[in-house]
């Protein structure tokens, strides 16, 4: 059984049965929708920033344990942050993920997110722990878009 | 007991091996692709060991083995599906078959019964698998047909309610699955193959799931296309089956080598059918697996195979509503089903279940099966499902049954 409590730590279960943010705010800067095509989970994202920082952030889907906490604790963790910040440590997660088990996770970095380290020995599951990180780092990018619109070479 | 298990258990040599720190490997995943035999990797094996060469081409004694060979295999898949030779088109699998099918209706010439207007319809079910719908959409998108489709009841079974409006006088192909890869449902072929002939419209039927599993015999279905993949049958991956009795009316899909009549530099004239739907040397080792796969369920017995998977479906069924918040999703009436038993269990999401069976032995697959139009019309994103087949026994579904009330306790 190591092993498979190494994946479903007790973080994890918590934020699976209580989750944080779950539920979509009605006002948003911008919303994306995510699929994961190999199991058909689904995110909806609704990100608002205010002076570059995270303002809110609230989510809704269905899917597996997995996705599910992640989302959870990427929604907590992520909050007030300033976009570079939260692109950054969505970086230090995506690694960590990729990591086939061989790293824990900077604590100080990643907070909670660190329960997941042991989703990195099971391929199959990595991409139920970035369904929501993929979904931030796309509402990022067109949280950028419409709000520091490129002036160079426009008038 | 018809089948003798533990015996047929010895010629599979993956059942030798554990999972999972030492686990006894418990596959319920058949319905994705079957464990093989013995006597099919070292029919694989040996053709590339002594008589791999280019059928159909050289000019020596290995090509004249390597074509026997090949051809043979072909003779027994025609006589498997009580089908003659030259009706058969060795593919790459199902979907490559399916692809093929599509892909030659849409060249062919405007006038022929093959080819798609925007006045025509072309029919398919919500139970499909991706692989007989998307290359129908794509065609329906590139000829201007209209793609419309038969509903799933809530059971399980598909609505024949409306039978004459859905396959109507403009209806060209009505394709369909034979068993449903996600619940199990044996679709009833009379009615629809009787209601599309008398519009003029061909039946193609998906067989991935039901070729392996009982007795087949094209003549007696009635449709005019089948597939199926050699992997789900015990035989290689790499290898599947297009059969047809209208083969000689339709044109090529793939262009090249072998398939050819006769070419100059402007133009080319085609072989008959099956060689003008081979084109490049083929997927010889496969098929020759293929053979072998169909020669040890021929000695089994295909009758008996569909007799041990019929008592060990009611066995699983029975055993699995037994747990507490398990449902089943599709038919629970043997009468219309076979052995794909999905299910989904209270609140667990199947992905969480699977990878706790996983942690005990069980091998299930998880998801929306390639069928997600399926899984969504139900109303469940996804399910775990339990797929049977002959080397599978009914302790491995009291394990099964024993792993998914510990999932239980551990997700509480
Ligand atoms: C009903 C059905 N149709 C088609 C396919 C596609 O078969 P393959 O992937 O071997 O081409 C499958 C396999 O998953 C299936 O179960």
């Amino acid at each position: 059984m190591m092993e498979l409590d190494s994946l479903y730590q007790e973080v994890i279960l918590d934020h699976y049965k209580h989750p944080l943010n779950k539920g979509l705010s009605e006002e948003y800067d911008v919303q994306v929708h995510h699929i994961n095509p190999s199991c058909g989970d689904e995110i909806t994202f609704n990100l608002s920033t205010e002076g570059g920082i995270i303002k809110s952030i609230t989510w809704d889907g269905v899917g597996c344990s997995i996705s599910q906490a992640s989302v959870s604790i990427a929604s907590d963790l992520l909050l007030n942050k300033t976009l570079e910040q939260a692109g950054s440590i969505a970086e230090v997660f995506i690694e960590l993920m990729h990591s086939k088990g061989t790293k824990d996770g900077d604590p100080l970095v990643l907070e909670d997110a660190v329960a997941l380290a042991g989703v990195s020995k099971f391929p199959a599951r990595i991409k139920c722990a970035l369904l929501g990180w993929m979904a931030f780092k796309d509402a990022a990018v067109r949280i950028k878009q419409l709000k520091e619109p490129d002036t160079r070479g426009s008038n | 007991m018809s089948l003798d298990v533990a015996t047929i258990r010895k010629d599979f040599p993956i059942f030798d091996r554990t999972v999972r720190d030492g686990k006894k490997l418990i596959y319920l995943d058949s319905g994705a692709t079957s464990q093989k035999p013995n006597s099919v990797i070292d029919a694989e094996g040996d053709f590339y060991r002594f008589h791999n060469a280019a059928v159909h081409r050289g000019a020596h004694q290995l090509a004249e083995e390597a074509t026997d060979a090949y051809e043979g295999a072909r003779s027994k898949v025609a006589s498997f599906l009580g089908a003659r030779a030259e009706e058969i088109v060795f593919t790459k699998g199902a979907t490559e078959s399916l692809n093929l099918i599509a892909y030659a209706m849409g060249n062919a010439a405007s006038g022929s019964r093959f080819a798609l207007t925007s006045k025509d319809q072309i029919v398919v079910t919500e139970m499909e698998h991706h692989a007989n719908l998307i290359p129908w959409q794509q065609l329906a998108a590139r000829t201007g047909a209209q793609l419309t489709w038969f509903e799933v009841l809530p059971d399980g079974r598909l609505d024949l309610n409306s039978i004459n409006e859905v396959i109507s006088e403009n209806t060209k192909v009505v394709a369909l699955t034979h068993q449903s890869n996600v619940l199990g449902t044996i679709n009833p072929l009379d009615a629809i193959v009787a209601r599309a002939h008398e519009v003029g419209a061909v039946v193609v039927l998906d067989a991935c799931q039901s070729v392996p599993h009982m007795p087949i015999d094209v003549k007696t279905l009635g449709v005019d296309f089948l597939v199926f993949s050699g992997h789900k049958a015990i035989g290689p991956t790499g290898v599947g089956v297009l059969w047809s009795s209208v083969l000689e009316e339709l044109p090529p899909f793939l262009f090249g080598g072998s398939m050819i009549e006769n070419v100059t530099m402007k133009s080319a004239t085609w072989a008959p059918a099956p060689k003008r739907f081979e084109a490049g040397v083929p997927n010889m080792a496969q098929a020759v697996g293929l053979g072998a796969a169909i020669d040890y369920l021929s000695k089994v017995g295909m009758d008996k195979i569909h007799e041990h998977e019929l008592l060990l479906t009611k066995y699983f069924l029975e055993q699995l509503q037994k747990v507490p918040t398990l449902k089943i999703i599709g038919p629970t009436d043997l009468e219309l089903r076979g052995s794909c038993i999905s299910f989904t269990v209270g609140q667990i999401h199947p992905h969480d279940l699977g990878q706790y069976l996983d942690s005990q032995g069980v091998a299930v697959r998880t998801g929306h099966h390639c069928a997600w139009p399926l899984t969504r019309k139900l109303g469940v994103p996804a399910t775990t499902r339990a797929s049977l087949y002959l080397y599978n026994f009914e302790e491995e579904c009291d394990l099964l049954v024993e792993a998914i009330v510990k999932a239980q306790k551990y997700f509480a």
